[in-house]
């Protein structure tokens, strides 16, 4: 453990000491606060949902486009950049496992994209709250369930960025292969779901294989967490119909987010320690 | 081969795709010994020490570091072994004490021991300063303190004085100096055999994969059999005759100077013979082998040519 917390801490300390966690921290809290504040106006209050509630419907659309991109360009780079720069080789002449190394890098990256999810969501959030009284305890559960959310998320793209990081032999292949999968996940994925509907009328599919196809897009999975989970936010975020029969439990979609976790960073893990250096 | 000895190479082979880059090497270092293992650009030097680490599986043979094989027992292994690669990399962005403290932290050493070993390897002025900054030599200084962290039993060097200047060498040869004397096994690769001069017990030759001498710098001198040179420098430009006097002998011939040249045990004769030839010869010079061509004579190449094609 003192080795996964070494080289967590190690990964911590440069994403605090190269800015990366400001800029990225002062980027969410800018378009957060922007989103919050002007995609919400008008709206006004012709629905009954809270300001925040409707912020958190942005910011689920916020985090499907801006989380994935910010855990890939940590991830990508994580195996391969080391094993091509040669820190690798002596990191690993030491005592440690080749998981212990992969963890590590997993716990430090994912602090960092807490950090600037939390901090930067939270600001938006607090922001919210104060111009518009009335935010209520269900709300703030709301908001805090997008950023724990936002948080897997950006684990998920991480897991997946260290299995493209332990496959390739180039850095360069490693970062075009994290753009395509940036691709994929969050717009051709869903692209190619709605033009098979529209093709088909909507009879394509039965409600209940569209529920899991959608567990098989981690960035789908989310948006219907947050869109469905909560009271507050059903109502404003058009699924309010849906929810009675919401083809997907919310525990569901966590489970399937954390597989979603959990699987790749497995088979990271297992190309990482077949690999010869 | 004792199992007390550090390292124990049995038939190590190891092939990268159909190339067969090193070739049934059998070798033992003991406890407390300096072997330097030498040999051209792709000779096999690197592959050695990372099957020595299980960084990298053997295709055939057996390894045995500290009585132990390190492919199962890696992280045992490790702990007590060092290991400096060849133009070590490091984290760019951290200094060099937060380096140093992180190397320990994952070998399990304290803090107070980093203080000392930047002492030791004279770096620490220069701790608080990024590695990004650092020269050559400070780098090799700072992988030269990583690899002494927790006192190894073994330590790998490779290649650990290219690109020094020569009193960093010196310093570095005076620390594996004192480690020997603590009882660390030391093994070391270079290209120069003329630098290891004195420096190690122990010389290893490789060539394209194969051991190809082994054992003191007199041994390898012995084993090379290289014909010990004369230069005569001849009175009055009598060497025709001089020369005729050595017959056979004669290698090379230089205007005004006659070269006979022969095996190392027949040195003693020949210096007879060129003292009864009386004044007629004004000068005479004894030219041993070089290192250069001992080296030579076991890679069949001369150093200066470059890595095979
Ligand atoms: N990962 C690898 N894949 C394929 N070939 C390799 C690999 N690593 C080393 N080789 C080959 O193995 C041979 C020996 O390499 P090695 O690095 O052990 O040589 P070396 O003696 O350390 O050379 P140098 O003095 O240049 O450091 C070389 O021909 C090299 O091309
Ligand atoms: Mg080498």
């Amino acid at each position: 453990m003192t080795t996964v917390l070494a080289i967590a801490w190690k990964e911590v300390r440069d994403g605090l000491r190269n800015r990366w966690v400001l800029a990225t921290t002062l980027l969410m809290a800018a378009l957060a606060l922007g989103l919050a504040f002007l995609g919400a106006a008008p709206t006004g209050s012709n629905v009954a949902a809270s300001r925040l509630a409707v912020t958190v419907v942005s910011l689920a659309s916020l985090t499907i486009f801006l989380v994935p991109l910010i855990a890939l360009l940590l991830a990508y780079d994580a195996l391969v950049g080391e094993i091509e720069r040669g820190t690798m080789l002596l990191l690993l002449a030491y005592p440690v496992a080749r998981w212990e190394i992969v963890a590590g890098k997993f716990l430090g990256h994912a602090a960092l994209i807490a950090i600037a999810t939390g901090v930067g969501y939270g600001v938006a959030a607090a922001a919210v709250a104060y111009a518009a009284p009335g935010t209520g305890a269900e709300d703030w559960q709301a908001m805090g369930a997008l950023i724990a959310s936002s948080i897997l998320l950006g684990a998920v793209f991480l897991s997946i960025g260290y299995l493209l990081s332990g496959l390739v032999r180039e850095r360069a292949t490693a970062a075009g292969l994290a753009i395509a999968v940036w691709l994929v996940f969050v717009l051709l994925y869903d692209l190619g779901l709605l033009g098979y509907l529209a093709a088909t009328e909507g009879k394509g599919v039965s409600a209940e294989t569209f529920g899991w196809l959608l567990l098989l897009n981690p960035a789908d999975a989310f948006r219907l967490f947050n869109l469905t989970g909560l009271e507050g936010v059903r109502q404003f975020s058009g699924m309010a119909g849906a929810s009675g029969q919401a083809p997907v439990s919310p525990f569901a979609l966590m489970a399937a987010l954390l597989a979603w976790v959990l699987v790749p960073l497995l088979l990271a893990q297992a190309v990482f320690h077949r690999r010869q250096l | 081969m004792k199992e007390a000895d550090a390292v124990i190479l049995d038939g190590l082979t190891k092939r990268y795709g159909d190339r067969t880059v090193v070739h049934g090497v059998t070798l033992a270092l003991a406890a407390g010994e300096r072997l330097a293992l030498l040999g051209h650009n792709g000779a096999g030097k690197t592959t050695l020490m990372k099957m020595m680490l299980g960084l990298v599986r053997p295709d055939g043979g057996e390894v045995r570091v500290l009585g132990r094989d390190p492919a199962e027992a890696a992280a045992d292994v490790r702990r007590s072994v060092g290991f400096l690669p060849e133009s070590v990399a490091f984290y760019e962005a951290m200094t060099g004490w937060e380096t140093l403290r992180f190397y320990a932290r994952v070998k399990r050493r304290p803090a107070e021991e980093c203080r000392a070993l930047l002492a030791r390897v004279g770096l620490a002025d220069a701790a608080g300063r990024r590695v990004g900054t650092y020269s050559k030599g400070m780098r090799q200084r700072l992988g030269l303190a990583q690899a002494l962290l927790g006192a190894p039993r073994l330590l790998l060097l490779d290649e650990p004085t290219t690109g020094l200047d020569p009193e960093l060498r010196q310093s570095f040869y005076g620390i594996i100096a004192e480690l020997k004397a603590q009882g660390t096994a030391v093994l070391l690769s270079s290209h120069l055999l003329t630098e290891l001069e004195e420096r190690t017990d122990h010389i290893a030759i490789m060539n394209q994969g194969h051991l190809v001498g082994l054992g003191t710098l007199g041994d390898l001198r012995e084993q090379a059999g290289l014909p010990v040179r004369f230069r005569l420098r001849v009175v009055n430009g009598d060497a025709a005759t001089v020369a005729d006097h050595f017959g056979a002998l004669v290698f090379e011939r230089v205007p005004g100077e006659v070269g006979p040249a022969c095996p190392a045990r027949d040195k003693m004769d020949v210096l007879r013979a060129i003292a009864g030839l009386g004044d007629r010869v004004a000068d005479v010079e004894v030219v041993p082998p070089s290192l250069d061509d001992v080296y030579a004579s076991f890679t069949g190449r001369p150093l200066s040519e470059g890595a095979p094609a």
